[in-house]
């Protein structure tokens, strides 16, 4: 149990003096922007809300946010069962475990634009592996710099590549937290490969699929390097996801009330987000 | 059994694919990627290493990143350790609440700092240098190396501190001889992580450099639109950025997945 001490304050101050630093002063920066207008010399006026306002029912801010939810959708729906089956049939113990761990990391591992240029290298018709075979191989017409659907499918694809053994990782660690007794109690009871599931390892995995899932909601959510580098948000605005949307308004632009409101918008979403990601943790930590 | 682990091994061969198609491309001439589809490099070449190795715009993108990675990994790991040891072990007032504060930053969507932090670290005169880069990371890896180290000091059972003071220890002798080794599977979990974030993130690390400080992910880029799209050299470049990542994930190979779920399995 912890005993109730306020001097533990002085420990947790060089972090708040550092995340303070980092967090409050942009933040406030954003906040001052999203209600002022400005024409330059840095003459600023003031706004109001007018800036959210615009934003909120501007088709541009609109469409973004539908992309960036149907992506984020699509990941979940395709990454947290496929991270599961991979978890579920790899081996307990053995040799290959942590060569298979290290293996399935490593795609976590490589910066973010490189993720991208590797996928834009991989997927060049006529030159890249995966444009070659699908094009000239199977015939089928590929291009993701022309189809928005190809474009679609390869963010997709690349994201599952990248952060599926993340969930997998995840799931295992669950799984292997099991003691061997169950899976003894269980055969002796005759029960089916799917009540073992059900009833042992999906209960252990429980707060482990929680974080996965979670984890990969936000950041799904936030994501911005990989897509930008593969596709530019194009063709035309197809894949432009929120942040890629939001550093064109920032920095392409320089529009920043817009694209200040905008921020404070999309921080809002994620940050309702982790508030019920740690509500469900610190409820499980409780029990 | 046998028939079970044909779906990781196919799985893997998934990961694996576009890695290889990237190592095979930069070992291939600029001619033989231009003219048309080939499985293995026909011509062997060196030639894209030799230039980045010879290069210095190159090769210090990779001293610049390596150089912030490192500080921003210590920095964290320093403040992070009595932050989440207090944590673990006491109740204060406003502690649920920090914490949560804490997780907000590690969920805050990087785009959203790009442009306040570019002008926060001009305002002070840090622009172009490691140390912003290494400052502005600490944002998500912070809160991150927290989690981590509380996860694993919480397993620590309480007696040990309460013995080492009736032993007459004074708390910073416990902390570095007693407790510290009693978590270095943490401490090294917590700074593989950080390692992680800061070698993998690149758009606040592109905004906050220009010349002096600036990451390998700037070099690459300016490369593939000035140099008319060189993709053997491109392709080298990016395997150069995979190799410090496999070197330290051998090293925490058997903590990776408990550091993901944050020590909480």
């Amino acid at each position: 149990m912890r005993t109730e001490n306020q001097k533990a304050w002085f420990f947790v101050l060089p972090v708040l003096a550092l995340v303070a630093f980092n967090a409050l002063v942009p933040m406030m920066t954003v906040v001052n922007y999203s209600v002022q207008e400005t024409f330059g010399n840095n003459q600023f006026f003031w706004e109001g809300l007018g800036w959210f306002e615009q934003i909120l029912r501007s088709d541009r801010f609109q469409a973004a946010l539908g992309r960036q939810f149907l992506f984020t959708f699509l990941i979940l729906l395709i990454e947290v069962p496929l991270g599961i089956i991979v978890a579920l049939s790899m081996p307990r113990k053995g040799f290959w475990v942590p060569v298979c761990l290290v293996l399935m990391a490593l795609p976590m591992l490589i910066p973010w634009n490189v993720v991208g240029s590797m996928w834009n290298i991989f997927t060049l018709p006529k030159i890249g592996l995966m444009g070659y075979f699908l094009n000239d191989v199977l015939g089928i017409n590929y291009d993701m710099t022309q189809q928005p659907l190809s474009a679609w499918i390869t963010v997709i694809v690349m994201d599952v590549w990248h952060w599926t053994s993340l969930v997998v990782l995840l799931c295992y660690a669950g799984l292997v937290s099991i003691p061997d007794a169950y899976y003894q109690a269980a055969k002796i009871d005759g029960a089916s490969p799917w009540s073992v599931f059900r009833y042992i390892q999906l209960p252990k995995m429980k707060t482990v699929l929680t974080i996965a899932v979670l984890l990969r909601f936000m950041d799904s959510f936030n994501i911005y390097t990989e897509p930008f580098v593969l596709t530019g948000g194009g063709p035309g605005n197809s894949t432009t996801l929120l942040s890629i949307d939001l550093v064109k308004i920032a920095l392409g632009q320089f529009d920043l009330g817009p694209a200040a409101a905008m921020s404070l918008i999309y921080f809002a979403i994620t940050l309702l987000v982790s508030w019920v990601f740690y509500t469900l943790m610190t409820k499980d930590d409780a029990e | 059994m046998k028939k079970r682990s044909i779906i990781p091994i196919l799985y893997v061969a998934f990961l694996m694919l576009p890695i290889y198609w990237l190592v095979a491309m930069s070992f291939k001439t600029t001619n033989e990627i231009l003219s048309g589809f080939s499985l293995f490099p026909q011509t062997f070449t060196l030639e894209n290493y030799i230039t980045i190795f010879t290069d210095p715009t190159w090769y210090w993108g990779y001293i610049n990143s390596i150089v912030y990675v490192t500080l921003n990994t210590v920095l964290s790991v320093c403040v992070a350790l009595p932050a989440a040891y207090a944590f673990s072990r006491y109740r204060f007032l406003g502690d649920k609440q920090l914490f949560f504060w804490l997780l907000t930053n590690r969920m805050a969507p990087a785009a959203v700092f790009a442009l306040p932090f570019f002008q926060l670290y001009s305002s002070i005169g840090l622009f172009d240098t490691h140390l912003a880069v290494a400052l502005a990371h600490t944002l998500f890896n912070v809160p991150l190396a927290v989690w981590i180290l509380e996860g694993f000091m919480r397993g620590i059972p309480k007696e040990l501190d309460e013995t080492a003071y009736v032993d007459g220890y004074s708390f910073p002798r416990f902390f570095v001889t007693i407790f510290l080794p009693n978590i270095k599977a943490g401490v090294g979990v917590a700074a593989f992580f950080c390692f992680m974030f800061s070698w993998v993130e690149m758009l606040l690390a592109k905004t906050l450099t220009a010349v002096e400080a600036k990451p390998i992910a700037a070099v690459m880029t300016r490369t593939a639109s000035s140099a008319g799209y060189e993709l053997g050299l491109l392709a080298a470049a990016g395997t150069l950025t995979i190799i410090p990542g496999a070197i330290v994930i051998w090293f925490v190979r058997n903590y990776i997945a408990r550091g993901f779920a944050m020590g909480r399995v």
